[in-house]
């Protein structure tokens, strides 16, 4: 007992300080001060926290610099990092059902957090609220509120509104990157013509067609029916559902344009749909899908950014201020428990350092304001960054807001059905029909 | 113990002869003790997880208080698609993989008992027994891909039917304008008529710069002249360019064959483009013509079977399992051959028995213990595959592949957490391997 009050103590003296330097520093030039890398190692916060993630690959040996940025200061907290991949909610769920869930986790879903808060399986993260609230915009802070509390630090976010091209490829067919709907039709056309599909899908991974999807929906209806249709509020087979899902076919019915054909589309998961537009040689010129794209293009391809891909945002389809509404996607940190080390972590999680030690990777984006542009490693980043940091209208991406069973689960659900989509493109009705039935079962199973 | 003569056994009820030695009870009592470490085992991991199971099938999503379904999960199993296809592939499984097995089993343990290099014949089939199935169906995976590029077998076919039907030198192309059509049998006619004097313009699009057949260089439209009809076929291809036109920077396609057609179709001479492109049909009689490429020219190179869609991902898997377990198979039947008596056999080929009738009539009914002992063996395991389905079959395919071990993980651990459902198909997987394990048991009964 006596020992946990010391700990708890000696965090109190440990933490104020880091903050209130923070606050300090905040206001003041970005370059030299930032907390917690001019605070000397910190010894007495000690423990293990164990924490599941979804990144693997590339993204998780990015994360294990952020953790070793967290252990220059604090040396004696041992973070034990468990990569899930898609099946995190299988494995979550499961410890949490069994009464074991990890000290941490990284979700995806606002959706799942909501119903994890609502089952009261989560800690509050009040203690980090002026940490984050130093370092990011309201927003962030109304991101990872949850009833009332704060629950969750957003602590990498990913710009999903985005479109990846193979610059060469684009050179060579004579076309300039597009910035409306019927322009990418046309180039890709072109493409097709000069000798290079022009769409690489990574549909064995259904997220990617809901990111498709849901860039098409935001762009052609605007943010407020977007969130309309996150909350359910309108059901999937309203009008507007079916004129994205005939949009959306223009693309996945252009199955000669398609690297691999459908059945390609099918196999090849979001990694292999990266590699196939960028490697060499390029099989296909284009790729949609978010900001993490170039770590796998840097991690796995020789392509050099600018010279060999580049990035534009995704087209515009109605024309209007919506345009350039930002879709995002986010990890939101969650705490099942609460203890020094977790306190620790947590709270410099918020901080510039941690964001620091990923951002010079490339391929992360984050609200932090107090991360200078300058510390990401090419042009592509720094534009990304300013593009999330600058949203005026920000969605966040609308499978990750389902309950877990319609939004995030293999085979089923979203993932599934937009799967069965991409197989038969001319079946927008009966695709949203059967969207709209597992999403009702969803929503009913959640409430009970 | 008393010497000499027929003594009187004491009961063995009574007092020990030998005093330290246990009687009955003790014997009882100490044999308890040895087993009760494996009876803790059995009853903590296998019986109440058993009755647990059992229990909690009849209950619905939320647990034990108060969700009292009845038989109605064991309804869903029968009602829901997944199911159904589930049950309906573990059938498939059952039917083909235990007979396939044995057979193959038992045709390499019979083909390599007298050969010398039987052992390290049998080495080699029995190897992939000693991975696990789940680096089986990772392998496999990479082995199955459509692309001939990078799949293995599709590579294989690939070359065989290269021989057969070799792909055409344009196997991607497709005209640049509408006056160039498809035919029937696809190739590609020009619809505009020809006479002598005029010039045909046949523009491609659709291969890459390196596609183009070597020694090409810059088209060149070719001038009227009279008595022939001359002609250019060439890459209609540059950033810029027009359609339909030849622009610099475009490359002809040289060694393309071009038949020259009356307006019925009737073919009157052929000739090769050169390398610029340019081709004449020369001493042409008055009359209206037509220009056309053969559909060899655009035969498309075999695309590779899609081991991985939809319809071939069930023998996909049939495939890679039977190359796991064939090696068991042949190594169980193996030793059943060795221990035969070879009396029989030679008195068999004594009376005249071909080799065929020694196998049928002696061997194989004499081998029926073994193969019936594997072939029992291979249905249980069958029954309840799981990681080579989930490791092997893509994401978008797990529902065509589907097995009842896999619907089972899916439910209960998947997005929705249905343990109430989970828990009636694991109880149906139980019942029907039940009377394949009573026939075992038996079995073993019988040897004993």
């Amino acid at each position: 007992m006596k020992h946990r009050h010391m700990v708890s103590a000696g965090l109190v003296a440990i933490v104020l300080p880091l903050v209130l330097a923070a606050a300090a520093a905040g206001g003041a030039s970005k370059s030299q001060s930032r907390a917690g890398t001019s605070a000397a190692p910190n010894t007495s916060v000690s423990g293990t926290v164990s924490f599941d993630g979804i990144w693997t690959g590339s993204e998780a040996t990015d994360f294990a610099d952020v953790i070793a940025a967290f252990n220059k200061v604090y040396p004696n907290v041992h973070i034990k990092y468990n990569p899930l991949g898609n099946n995190e909610t299988t494995v979550l769920a499961t410890a949490i059902t069994g009464g074991n869930p990890p000290d941490m986790a990284d979700i995806a879903a606002p959706g799942y957090v909501n119903q994890l808060v609502s089952q009261g399986e989560l800690k509050p993260i009040t203690y980090a609220k002026s940490a984050i609230a130093q370092n990011f915009a309201p927003s962030w802070l109304q991101l990872g509120t949850f009833s009332g509390k704060l629950y969750a630090l957003v602590f990498k976010a990913a710009n999903k509104s985005l479109l990846w091209y193979n610059v060469p490829a684009f050179k060579a067919a004579g076309v300039t990157p597009p910035k409306t709907f019927a322009q990418l039709l046309s180039d890709a056309k072109t493409l097709q013509a000069s000798g290079i599909p022009a769409y690489s899908i990574g549909g064995s991974d259904g997220w990617t067609l809901t990111d498709l999807f849901e860039s098409i929906y935001l762009r052609t209806f605007g943010a407020a029916k977007y969130d309309l249709l996150a909350a359910h509020k309108i059901p999937w087979t309203d009008p507007s559902v079916i004129t994205a899902l005939h949009t959306m076919a223009k693309i996945l019915g252009d199955t000669s344009n398609i690297y691999g054909g459908t059945s390609g589309a099918l196999q090849y998961g979001f990694n292999d749909s990266v590699t196939n537009a960028f490697g060499s040689p390029a099989k296909a010129a284009m790729v949609f899908e978010a900001d993490f794209v170039e770590g796998v293009i840097l991690s796995s391809t020789k392509s050099k950014p600018g010279t060999g891909f580049n990035v534009v945002p995704f087209p515009s389809i109605t024309p209007g201020a919506d345009s350039t509404a930002v879709e995002i996607s986010g990890d939101l940190f969650v705490a099942f428990r609460d203890t020094p080390a977790i306190e620790a972590f947590v709270t410099f999680l918020a901080t510039p350092a941690a964001a620091d030690a990923w951002a010079k990777e490339g391929g992360f984006a984050t609200g932090n304001r107090n991360v200078p542009l300058s510390i990401y490693p090419d042009a592509i980043d720094r534009a990304d960054e300013a593009a999330v940091r600058t949203a005026t209208e920000t969605v966040f991406d609308m499978s990750d807001d389902q309950p877990a069973a319609f939004g995030s689960t293999t085979g089923q659900g979203e993932w599934g059905l937009f799967q069965t989509f991409l197989k038969s493109p001319s079946n927008a009705s009966g695709v949203a029909k059967q969207l709209e039935a597992a999403a009702s079962a969803a929503y009913k199973a959640e409430k009970k | 113990m008393s010497a000499g003569g027929i003594t009187a056994e004491p009961p063995i009820a009574a007092a020990p002869s030998v005093p330290g030695e246990p009687g009955r009870l003790g014997r009882s009592l100490t044999g308890a003790i040895f087993l009760a470490p494996a009876l803790f085992m059995l009853g903590v991991w296998l019986v109440y997880p058993t009755v647990y199971t059992i229990v909690r099938s009849f209950f619905g999503t939320s647990g034990f208080i108060g969700s009292w379904v009845g038989i109605d999960n064991y309804k869903t199993l029968f009602t829901t698609s997944t199911l159904t296809t589930a049950i309906k592939n573990n059938a498939i499984w059952v039917a083909v993989v235990p007979a396939l097995v044995v057979a193959l089993g038992l045709i390499f343990a019979v083909l390599t008992e007298r050969v010398r290099w039987a052992v390290a014949f049998k080495t080699a089939v029995f190897l992939p027994m000693a991975i696990s199935a789940f680096a089986t169906g990772v392998t496999w995976r990479i082995m199955y891909q459509q692309d001939p590029g990078v799949g293995a077998i599709n590579a294989l076919a690939k070359s065989i039917s290269g021989v057969f039907s070799p792909a055409g030198v344009l196997s991607q192309a497709f005209p640049s304008t509408s006056v160039l059509q498809t035919t029937t049998g696809g190739g590609l006619v020009l619809k505009t008529p020809l006479s002598p004097g005029s010039v045909a313009r046949l523009g491609l699009v659709g291969m890459p710069v390196s596609g183009v057949p070597k020694g090409a260089i810059q088209a060149v439209l070719p001038t009227a002249k009279p008595g022939q009809i001359d002609g250019v076929v060439w890459r209609d291809f540059s950033p810029g360019g027009k359609p339909g036109v030849v622009d610099k920077g475009e490359l002809g396609l040289p060694g393309v064959t071009l038949k020259l057609e009356t307006a019925t179709g009737k073919a009157v001479g052929s000739t090769r483009a050169s390398p610029d492109g340019t081709f004449d049909f020369t001493g042409v009689a008055p009359g209206s013509y037509r220009v056309a490429i053969g559909a060899q020219t655009f035969a498309k190179p075999f695309g590779g079977f899609a081991w991985l869609g939809p319809r071939l991902i069930t023998p996909s898997l049939l495939i890679a399992y039977i190359w796991i377990w064939a090696g068991f198979a042949m190594v169980v039947i193996g030793a059943g051959l060795a221990a035969m008596p070879r009396d029989v056999l030679e008195a068999a080929r004594t009376d005249g028995a071909s080799e065929w009738q020694v196998f049928r009539r002696v061997t194989v009914p004499l081998l029926a213990p073994v193969l019936s002992v594997v072939f029992v063996t291979m249905i249980i395991n069958v029954l309840k595959v799981f990681d080579l389905v989930i490791s092997l079959a893509p994401e978008s395919v797990q529902s065509n592949a589907n097995v009842i071990a896999l619907a089972m993980w899916r439910t209960a651990f998947g997005g929705e957490n249905d343990f109430g459902t989970g828990s009636a198909i694991a109880v149906f997987l139980f019942l029907l391997v039940l009377p394949v394990l009573a026939l075992n048991i038996r079995r073993f009964k019988r040897e004993v």
